[in-house]
């Protein structure tokens, strides 16, 4: 073997394929974030589909309701809580440093950890979907609700992820661990997952809808169960987030 | 190349009220092994961290290849090697796909797999980062700097908690870095490692280089040795003195046994064996002693602990 010197970074397209690969690697390993991302989305869809402990949805099948407002919060977990958890602690433990002295840019580590929340939102939106078609969901399709439904994804994801980034970067590690999983349960009972939002007093209604779980699980009950066109209202409402978020840990975000 | 491969010059950063380099300027030349060697808390981390982009001088300059280390880090970063002073996995990757990974990210790396080979972790190939041992860590991190193949590697305390075999591999490997025409620059606060090591050697304390040169300089710099041996007791010590060079200096630290400081050469000794002959005194158990690097380590920082 020769040490001779032969630098030259990768062609990025070959780094971004590492890198998300990587991630995703280690978020399917993670039982944690399985847990997380996956068995408690599945396990949730199954419960509120077939106990009315929780009330009914509001007004239509109980089911119609359901499945968006799972779809938000495995998206919810994936791109916020399983990513703010991962990037805190992989900032705690020096990763985020030593990677930031190779030739991978911060730019294609950031798309690689979005690569791998992407995939695992296809798995997500794969199973959930799958057991709601086969526990009685009917879902409008049309080109609208497909398009609408990437597009709500997308700006979920952004959001999320921002919100995520804020907190990992800026936070001790164990810090983000319990705020990012606080929020998560909260946004379980106020994000319009569980329950309607018009089961809160009209005031805090109101207020909650711009909640990015809500906003998300609403723009996803107007695209496929409704049948309206593009929710523009809740894109939004992400994209707001999105830009707050992401303005935000840029400005903040400490790498080690 | 007609710049150094390293340049610091007149390199200040604070922390708050604590000064971790003072003023420090070093250089190193493009293929050879440069120790910065230095007492812990002597600001060795620090100035290998600004030469790695991570933090910017307060005052001074850094130059890496004849970059700037934090404005030209994107030019820099393929061509650099980093070792950081532990961390830098992902708790949950295999010490396998961690050197995959880092080898994804160069052109033309080394084969992961035989690198593995060379440090002796095989066999931990298929642990998780996080299960690895403190010295397992440590060689992948070794690993993980020169995956690459850069033209210049950073390795902070490189050796550090690894057993006797470990440090051998972590030394062959920077012997082999250099002969393959690889620059590095190491820190260390262990003499033995810069004397084997090293073209150049700078001795960092308080935050600045307090002398420089090549290991044998630095041992036999100015009062490089010393002369012993044992007599009768009360021998005319200024008179012996006279007899030698003038920056020589003569003393009888315990009854009978003298000592003789100075740069020890061959005519110090005959100019002390002649003395003896002309004064009919029998130099018993007469040795020549170099200092050791650690001598002067120990001289230059103080013997206090810290």
């Amino acid at each position: 073997m020769s040490f001779t010197p032969a630098p030259e970074a990768a062609p990025v397209g070959r780094m971004l394929a590492a890198q998300t690969r990587m991630e995703l690697r280690l978020s399917l390993r993670n039982g944690e974030q399985v847990l997380l991302t996956l068995l408690i989305p599945l396990l949730l869809t199954v419960l509120l589909a077939l106990e009315p402990f929780l009330g009914d949805g509001d007004g239509g099948r109980r089911i119609d309701f359901v499945v968006p407002g799972v779809l938000a919060l495995a998206i919810t977990s994936a791109a916020f809580t399983g990513l703010a958890i991962g990037t805190g602690f992989e900032r705690k433990y020096g990763v985020l440093k030593r990677l930031g002295a190779t030739a991978l840019p911060r730019s294609v580590l950031l798309l690689g950890k979005t690569g791998a929340v992407l995939c695992i939102e296809l798995l997500q939106v794969a199973l959930v979907g799958g057991l709601g078609l086969a526990l009685g969901w009917r879902p409008t399709g049309g080109a609208v609700a497909v398009a609408g439904t990437v597009l709500l994804v997308v700006a979920g994801t952004a959001a999320f992820a921002g919100l995520g980034l804020l907190l990992a970067g800026s936070l001790r590690a164990e810090a983000t661990l319990a705020a990012a999983n606080l929020a998560w349960f909260l946004l379980l009972f106020f994000g319009g997952v569980l329950f309607p939002l018009d089961r809160f007093p009209a005031g805090l209604a109101s207020v909650l809808e711009f909640l990015p779980t809500a906003a998300l699980a609403d723009g996803l009950r107007d695209v496929l169960r409704d049948g309206a066109g593009l929710p523009v209202q809740s894109l939004l409402t992400l994209a707001v987030w999105a830009l707050l978020a992401f303005g935000a840990a840029a400005a903040t975000f400490k790498w080690e | 190349m007609d710049h150094p491969a390293v340049e610091v010059r007149d390199l200040t950063k604070r922390y708050g009220a604590t000064t971790a380099v003072a003023g420090l300027t070093l250089s190193a030349a493009p293929g050879e092994v440069l120790a910065v060697l230095g007492p812990n808390g002597a600001g060795k981390t620090t100035t290998v961290e600004i030469c790695e982009g991570y933090r910017r001088p307060d005052s001074g300059t850094v130059r890496v290849l004849g970059l700037d280390p934090v404005a030209d880090a994107r030019a820099l970063r393929p061509r650099v090697g980093v070792m950081l002073q532990g961390g830098g996995g992902y708790p949950g990757a295999r010490a396998g796909e961690m050197l995959r990974l880092l080898a994804s990210y160069a052109a033309h790396p080394l084969d992961p797999a035989e690198l593995l080979d060379r440090l002796g972790l095989t066999a931990a190939a298929g642990t998780a980062y996080k299960r690895l041992s403190g010295g397992q860590k440590q060689r992948l991190s070794l690993a993980m700097a020169v995956v690459s193949r850069p033209e210049l590697v950073f390795l902070d305390e490189p050796t550090a908690g690894l057993d006797p075999q470990a440090r051998h591999a972590t030394w062959d490997v920077v012997r082999q870095l250099r002969a393959d025409g690889v620059t590095v620059v190491l820190t260390t606060h262990h003499m033995e490692e810069a004397e084997r090591l090293a073209d150049q050697v700078v001795v960092v304390d308080g935050g600045r280089a307090v002398a420089a040169g090549t290991p044998a300089e630095l041992t036999s710099d100015g009062a490089g040795g010393q002369l012993r041996f044992a007599a009768a007791p009360g021998l005319d010590l200024v008179a012996l003195a006279a007899a030698l060079p003038a920056d020589v200096t003569v003393s009888e630290p315990r009854r009978g046994e003298y000592l003789v400081s100075g740069t020890v050469d061959p005519h110090l000794l005959a100019a002390v064996t002649a003395w003896c002959a002309a004064h009919g005194v029998l130099a018993e158990d007469l040795r020549v002693q170099r200092r050791s690097l650690e001598d002067v380590f120990l001289d230059l920082t103080g013997h206090g602990l810290r």
